[in-house]
């Protein structure tokens, strides 16, 4: 993919939780008036680091310097962006629908059963589904369920893995030496110098 | 939610106040003065105060703006952290400007902000603001304090980050039932490490060594420095590098009196009122090497235009500065301190004489069309030019040059000569009117011993004229150059070139400045002649105490070279 096209990166955010994060991160992106796609946050691997992930619609370059920009902030330690193929990802959704119509309409669990969504709750008035996937597969439900009276939806940010990390273990170690590793200390894009600093 | 981490152990403990803890901690980092200015939420900090008056000197400005821009001055002749005090609500939301001012102009500043009782915050109390969210995109960092036990260590950050990296504003806002608040003190204990933080990037060599090797096949190798030589206090590092490399060197705004503007390797100002020389040469360059400095649209102008031929060698210690506005070749990431001698071991000795005459050549051409004008004049008026040739006649150079935002600060910037470092002070990438006066007064508190200079002009005085009051209070021996061409003059200029001369309010009316001084008890006069000038700056200059001096000059004189927005630095205009 050009790196001029514009695409969906997973940014991942190693930071301290502290209060105020979310909106010190967020005002890094808005005030570039970019749009935020989704924002996660919660615990990360590591023991008192906060992981955020956060999904916008950008060229590398502006991926790339937005990047560097939130580990400009004293409580990041961290900043990674990925794409796609890069990330194993997932979203959760869940559904209420009214019970009669998972009962009746044969149409309705055959299409539970195709999207894999597993009842959480289920009442004699509603049935609570949820499921997880991929955005385009939560949106086809979402869609499908609208014709047989979809009493609400909700869908949660994206959280996502990177395959080819080792986690954040060492180097939270690394970080808390007074004296750290190159690796750390160094952008990791000063690691791909090619790809990245070109004439 | 973790809290700041209390570190130390309490040995042995007396009981403080959270507002003894403050000062406590002031005076742990060295620091011996404040600027600031009282009120209801930080009342338990100025009852302290009133205990450490022998050991922490306390300006009182008129304006909590003036507070923080005394500060950035003392922080700019200083080379140490300014500190400033203002209570909650509108007190906080004065220094704003100044929190903008020096975040984009990396001054280290530390300010403490009073704010209502914990149990009292998000409903709208009196002079309640959320101080916190408001700095939160103008600060390095900033923290709020609702209990007494983490002042020590919220102090102690603040200070660790504001001067180290690349230097920044920090806030930290106290409640003040943390500020009555009584607890077991430890003592203080400074901080050098923070976990999340890494204040520079370590050296790589390979990086310094594919420098040195591009530096060493030029043939027409240019400098540009900016305020990173300062900051680094790397300017004799950065001295040896230009001299035994041989290169020509540039300076940013910002950058000015890094190196001395006598040095033959000096060969001017960058940007948009720059010298024509090395603006038109950035495109004629071949390998061009930025040091400290960020490449801003005022330096680059159209930036699709800029230093296209060029091959980059970027030094900074901000990694996010690297590939923000230019594609850099090689990336020297490091406090350039470090990285300056490294490359001076591997460059070689040269001389680009050749190179260097091109300068000088254009540099001819400037003196002849622009600069011979403005500093020896032949119209009837006075130029902003010739004040400055005058004042750099008696001062020899050695003064401290203050200047506000407009035309008068690019031709002061284009014309003061320089001796040494830190004597440029100056609002560069905000461009804040109003930042002349006060910051002056704390550049003096920051070198009392220098002259200390404030042009300003007739419309940024009054903006922050009511700092005055604090020359009169407390007696720094700011020297007031009022240059008054009675219009806002860069916004004149600019609907002169650009809004075919619609003059739409940049036509202001000034009071009399020597009355309103002596009103404060400060002497001056007003000339308009040239017979007069030197007379007058002479006895501006040789005044003990606080002077104001008013010149008038040329309404309608224009600041040239210019590079018009939009247009490449090699289509800098002379005319």
């Amino acid at each position: 993919m050009n790196n001029m096209e514009k695409q969906e990166y997973t940014i991942t955010l190693y930071t301290e939780n502290s209060i105020g994060m979310i909106g010190r991160i967020s005002t890094i992106f808005s005030r570039r008036k970019i749009n935020i796609e989704s924002l996660n946050t919660s615990p990360s691997e590591a023991e008192g680091i906060h992981r955020f992930t956060i999904v916008i619609n950008e060229t590398e370059e502006v991926v790339r310097k937005l990047c560097r920009q939130i580990e400009k902030q004293v409580e990041v330690l961290k900043a990674y962006y990925n794409t796609n193929d890069e990330v194993i990802w997932q979203e959760q959704a869940l559904y209420k629908v009214p019970t009669e119509v998972v009962t009746e309409k044969a149409p309705v669990e055959r299409l539970l059963r195709q999207y894999g969504a597993s009842a959480v709750v289920i009442r004699n008035d509603y049935t609570v589904f949820e499921t997880a996937g991929h955005r385009e597969e939560i949106d086809a439900l979402t869609d499908a369920l609208a014709e047989y009276n979809l009493i609400e939806f909700v869908r949660s940010a994206r959280i996502a893995i990177i395959k080819d990390s080792e986690g954040f273990h060492k180097k939270l170690k690394e970080f808390e030496e007074t004296e750290p590793a190159e690796e750390v200390v160094e952008n990791r894009y000063l690691n791909k110098q090619d790809k990245v600093f070109t004439m | 939610m973790n809290t700041l981490e209390i570190t130390k152990e309490p040995e042995t403990t007396t009981q403080l106040s959270g507002s003894q803890a403050v000062l406590e901690a002031l005076l742990a980092e060295g620091v011996d003065t404040i600027f600031g200015y009282p009120g209801g939420a930080i009342m338990p900090i100025y009852d302290a105060l009133y205990d450490y008056n022998d050991r922490l000197k306390h300006i009182l400005v008129r304006h909590e703006q003036g507070g923080i821009h005394a500060a950035q001055g003392y922080a700019r002749t200083s080379g140490r952290v300014g500190v400033v005090f203002a209570t909650s609500g509108p007190g906080a939301t004065n220094l704003v400007t100044g929190l903008a001012d020096a975040m984009i102009d990396s001054n280290p500043i530390v300010c403490v902000t009073g704010q209502v009782f914990a149990h009292l915050l998000g409903t709208d109390a009196f002079q309640e603001t959320d101080v916190i969210n408001i700095t939160a995109p103008v600060t390095k960092w900033n923290y709020q304090v609702t209990d007494a036990c983490e002042i020590p260590t919220a102090l102690a950050k603040a200070f660790h980050v504001a001067r180290t990296g690349r230097p920044g504003p920090v806030l930290i806002d106290i409640t003040k039932n943390a500020q009555l608040q009584l607890f077991a003190y430890a003592g203080y204990q400074p901080c050098n490490h923070i976990r999340s933080y890494r204040p520079k990037p370590i050296v790589r060599m390979e990086y310094v060594q594919q420098a040195a090797a591009l530096i060493n096949e030029a043939k027409k190798p240019f400098v540009l420095f900016g305020q990173g030589v300062i900051l680094g206090k790397a300017e004799a590092a950065f001295k040896a590098f230009i001299e035994k490399a041989g290169i020509p060197a540039a300076a940013t705004v910002m950058g000015l009196s890094a190196l001395e503007t006598s040095h033959p390797l000096h060969v001017g100002m960058l940007g948009m009122h720059g010298n024509y020389a090395p603006n038109v040469l950035t495109n004629d360059c071949d390998v061009l090497i930025a040091i400290g400095m960020r490449f801003d649209d005022r330096v680059t102008g159209r930036l699709d235009k800029y230093a296209k031929q060029a091959k980059i060698i970027h030094l900074d210690i901000d990694p996010a500065e690297i590939d923000k506005n230019l594609k850099a070749t090689v990336p020297v990431w490091g406090d350039c301190k470090e990285t300056l001698p490294l490359l001076t071991d591997l460059v070689t000795r040269r001389d680009h004489k050749e190179w260097l005459g091109r300068f000088r050549e254009l540099e001819q051409a400037e003196i002849k069309e622009v600069i011979h004008d403005e500093l020896n004049p032949t119209s009837e008026v006075l130029t902003m030019g010739e004040v400055i040739r005058t004042l750099n006649e008696l001062t020899g150079g050695d003064a401290v040059i203050v200047t506000d935002v407009g035309q008068h600060q690019m031709v002061a910037c284009r014309y003061a000569k320089f001796n040494q470092s830190k004597s440029n002070v100056t609002s560069g990438g905000l461009g804040t009117m109003g930042f002349g006066l006060p910051a002056a007064i704390g550049a003096w508190y920051g070198t009392p011993d220098r002259t200390v200079v404030a042009i300003i002009g007739d419309g940024g005085i009054q903006m922050t004229i009511q700092e005055l009051g604090t020359i009169m209070q407390f007696g720094a021996k700011v020297k007031i150059l009022i240059l008054n061409n009675e219009f806002l003059g860069m916004v004149r200029q600019w609907q002169q070139l650009f809004h075919d001369k619609r003059y739409s309010f940049v036509n202001i009316t000034s009071p009399d400045f020597v009355t309103v001084a002596k009103g404060y008890g400060i002497p001056g006069q007003s000339i308009r002649e040239r017979k007069d000038l030197k007379q007058a700056v002479s006895d501006m200059i040789a005044h003990d105490g606080s002077y104001l001096l008013e010149v008038m000059v040329g309404k309608e004189n224009n600041v040239f070279p210019m590079v018009p927005q939009g247009s490449s630095v090699a289509e800098i205009r002379l005319k």
